[in-house]
């Protein structure tokens, strides 16, 4: 019988706590961000789509067209192509496609980029309906971003 | 034109009950959010409106032009009966009562009686809509519903049984009344009468939060286990009266709490008395039936029948024998 | 369960609960026999999310593979990188620099950390109750903007490397972690308060869903789970691996074999994990985190090799056989949640719905890791 009581006791006491520790929450400020009107800032390490770097001095692409991306790909999203101009050693980029619904966001590609011509965007509100939206043409848009 | 008389008091009360209920569901679903919101420290609606408060108006908006989708396979009749088998016993008890001494639909000798019987009904629908959806979690929730109503309805008469010892009267205003004055004189501080009397309005809300299907008590809808129970199949605007004649059942047990345990619209002071007495209190309740949902986990089945039967049943009897004893003391001497 | 052995006459009913259901988490399928209330037959039925891991390893190299690893047990990603690494430097001989293993270690309970409140929360949100859910979250968001400072990813994160990492930790992870680690110190009392001393949850959780050590053992059950049975199993203690024997940790074991003692192991793992990474981040030498010469391509030579980490929810081992070519010729996975799975339709058999889903819930699935 003493048991009982005793579990009616301490079971009221707990649901006051509870009810307690729901108020006191109930009246500190919010933690959400209220995301399309606020956006996060990503940190620097943020891996999103992968995007070409800019040579500063050439003001291109520094792709040297080894295909090493697109052999450490394990999900094969990434094209490279690239041909040799009249008189130059050098392959130049010409194509870079990366499809983007295959992509996993590994970071190989990165890795295994030895002149460093790849990093991470910072891009991450990607959505659309299309699945041709996510084909990028990595090139075109490095091209626009000069 | 005379209010008060006959027909057009019928008609005006009628309405603006109606009313009352329509806006009180409305903005309850509001209250809910936004104090869920709060509670798990987000902000809950805020797009519709200022501070979200053109929301109800919205959902509204958005379950009505909705297509009033009847599954193939369920009970036609039944499957369209159900919600408002909910809502319509809610707004029915509302006729009783009694906002202020004046304010009230109809003062009935019996309204708390009347309130009783209609609350049963509302069950009913529950069970209805389980029944008629032919979903099997629907036919589990409905079964719940009905053991649980049953098993609360206990307690709960009982511990009426005791005030209505003290009041000799079923009329809910009269009730009121006999609370007049500062609050000790509140049914729930009248320790003269049972030293049980404050727990015995917990054990009424307690019952209260089980007879309307609240969380913890929401065995019926469980949506952890049991989908949206009796409400699966329910689309649009069915889901819509099921929702209304939820948060009118609410309303109206804390309404009634308020009346039999808290002076209904008595000030506390003993001054300035009315409605807005009533209200203030009356959305106290509420909102702490709000705050219950959001702060517990979901009670187990045989969890909840043993509550009933072993700490709350035990109690309201022991309540009841303390206040005639009481009261047969005060006639000996 | 009498009630159960005398209607066995009855009529019984079927429910198919899932493969979408609130309360699968996923796309688990269970086919449940009823009577009335009560669980006649579970019979879970699963597939709907198999992706052919397995037979992906074969087709790529070994360095291919790794982000799948983070894609099984979405929830302790960095446990599965972890045991994919060490398998593969086991084959292939690459020692591992002291710094790395710390960080691997660091970061591999964080991620546990974060994991166990994903499950708190969503075990809690099983019973009924949503609030405990979004404080986790809330504590588990701070995590994992951690990890994302770091990692770089939230959720399947393929950060460590054969021989290393990904990228060394900075000054920031470091007081970030302490920070964390003090803030849900202080934020541990206030979940016990609110969940684990609950008189509702306390009454539906004690004595409900026993699996005994037996039943563990018939099936293979790992981690949580035979901890809750009472079995003192844990592989960073019993097959030490990376720098786990350097620390000092306590393997919490609760021997009530229901659904409580599965929560409180949980909940104490917290702890536990609070304190290796605070002891690790003491220990934590400089150093580079990678060796000084990795094989641009690995191919470890031919033989059989086995690894084991303690994941979130138990064992999780990897068996791979090598030909010595750049690929792997077979990479067997062994995820405990199948195993914990698998238990279930013996442990559910006579309980009444609502303490089957709760029994579910204290397995702590994660589906993808069942399919894989």
């Amino acid at each position: 019988m003493s048991g009982y009581f005793k579990e009616l006791i301490s079971g009221t006491y707990s649901l006051a706590v509870g009810l307690g520790i729901t108020i006191k929450y109930f009246t500190q400020p919010v933690v959400t961000m209220q995301y399309p009107m606020e956006h996060v800032k990503m940190t620097p390490r943020y891996r999103g789509h992968i995007e070409l770097v800019r040579d500063e001095e050439t003001g291109a692409s520094k792709c040297i067209v080894c295909g090493m991306c697109q052999k450490s790909c394990p999900s094969g999203c990434i094209t490279v192509a690239g041909k040799k101009p009249e008189g130059s050693k050098k392959k130049v980029l010409t194509t870079y496609r990366l499809d983007f619904t295959k992509c996993s966001l590994c970071g190989l590609c990165v890795e295994s980029c030895k002149p460093g011509a790849l990093d991470f965007s910072k891009d991450y509100n990607l959505a659309s309906p299309r699945k041709e939206d996510y084909i990028f043409d990595l090139l075109k848009r490095l091209e626009e971003k000069s | 034109m005379n209010l008060q008389s006959e027909p057009v008091w019928l008609l005006v009360s009628l309405v603006a009950v109606i009313a009352f209920a329509a806006l009180n569901a409305a903005y309850l679903v509001w209250v809910e959010r936004k104090g869920a919101g709060h509670i798990q420290r987000r902000i809950g609606p805020k797009e519709v409106g200022p501070f979200g408060l053109l929301q109800p108006l919205a959902d509204g908006a958005k379950l009505m032009s909705k297509q009033l989708l009847v599954p193939k396979g369920v009970d036609p009749v039944l499957f369209k009966v159900a919600p408002i088998l909910v809502l319509v016993p809610a707004i029915m008890s509302f006729v009783t009562i009694p906002f202020s001494e004046t304010l009230v639909g109809r003062d009935i000798n019996l309204g708390l009686l009347m309130i009783f019987a209609f609350a049963s009904v509302n069950v009913l629908g529950i069970l209805i809509g389980g029944w008629g959806s032919r979903n099997k979690y629907a036919v589990i929730s409905a079964v719940r519903a009905v053991s649980q109503n049953i098993a609360y309805e206990v307690p709960m008469l009982v511990i009426v049984l005791s005030i209505v010892m003290v009041s000799h009267t079923l009329n809910l205003n009269e009730i009121v009344r006999q609370q007049a004055g500062f609050f000790w004189h509140w049914n729930i501080f009248r320790l003269d009468l049972s030293l049980l009397m404050p727990v015995s309005f917990l054990v009424f809300f307690v019952c209260m939060l089980a007879e309307t299907n609240r969380a913890p008590f929401d065995m019926a809808e469980a949506e952890s286990e049991l989908i949206a129970g009796a409400f699966t199949e329910y689309s649009g605007m069915g889901f819509g009266v099921f929702f209304m004649g939820e948060y009118a059942n609410i309303v109206i047990g804390c309404a009634l709490a308020v009346i039999l345990f808290l002076g209904g619209w008595q000030c506390p002071f003993g001054v300035a008395s009315g409605w807005w007495w009533f209200l203030i209190k009356l959305y106290a309740l509420i909102w702490s039936v709000v705050w219950i949902r959001w702060t517990y986990p979901r009670t187990q089945f045989y969890g909840l029948l043993n509550l009933s039967w072993k700490i709350l049943i035990p109690i309201a009897f022991v309540n009841l024998i303390l206040t005639s004893a009481q009261m047969k003391l005060d006639n000996l001497f | 369960m009498s009630v159960f052995a005398e209607s066995q006459t009855q009529e019984t009913f079927v429910v198919n609960l899932g493969p979408q259901h609130p309360a699968t988490h996923g796309v688990l399928r269970v086919k449940l026999t009823m009577d009335g209330e009560y669980i006649d037959r579970a019979e879970p039925i699963l597939g709907y999310i198999h992706r052919m891991h397995e037979k992906n390893a074969e087709v790529g190299t070994w360095a291919q593979f790794m982000p799948n690893t983070g894609r099984m047990d979405y929830l302790h990603a960095l446990a599965y990188n972890f045991g994919y690494s060490i398998a593969v430097e086991r084959a292939a001989g690459i020692e591992v620099p002291e710094r790395a293993e710390y960080i691997r270690v660091i970061t591999c309970e964080l991620n546990r950390i974060s994991s166990h409140l994903l499950w708190f929360g969503a075990f809690v949100l099983d019973l009924g109750g949503f609030t405990p859910l979004l404080y986790a979250f809330d504590d588990r968001e701070q995590l994992l903007d951690l990890l994302e400072t770091v990692t770089g990813s939230r959720l399947t994160y393929c950060y460590y490397r054969f021989g290393g990492l990904y990228n060394d930790i900075d000054e920031n992870f470091v007081d970030g972690s302490r920070a964390f680690i003090k803030r849900l110190r202080s934020r541990m009392p206030m979940y016990h308060n609110l969940v684990t001393k609950n008189i509702i949850l306390m009454k539906r959780l004690i004595d409900i869903g026993p699996i005994s050590a037996e039943m563990c053992r018939k099936y293979g059950a790992t981690g949580p789970v035979l901890r809750g049975s009472g079995i003192n199993f844990d592989v960073r203690k019993n097959e030490p691996y990376s720098v786990y024997p350097e620390l000092d940790f306590d393997v919490p074991v609760y021997s009530e074999c229901d659904c409580m003692a599965r929560y409180m192991v949980r909940m104490d793992e917290i702890d536990q994990s609070m304190r290796i990474i605070e002891q690790a981040l003491d220990k934590l030498p400089d150093g580079p985190i990678k060796p000084e010469k990795v094989p641009k391509l690995i191919k470890p030579p031919k033989g059989d090799y086995y690894a084991a980490v303690e994941a979130a929810r138990g064992t999780f081992s990897i068996r791979l056989v090598s030909d010595g070519t750049n690929k792997p010729y077979r990479l067997k996975l062994r995820s405990p949640t199948f195993s914990n799975l698998s238990l279930y339709e013996e442990a559910s058999k006579g309980m009444l719905l609502a303490d089957a889903l709760a029994l579910m819930g204290s397995l702590d699935l994660v589906i993808p890791e069942i399919d894989r």
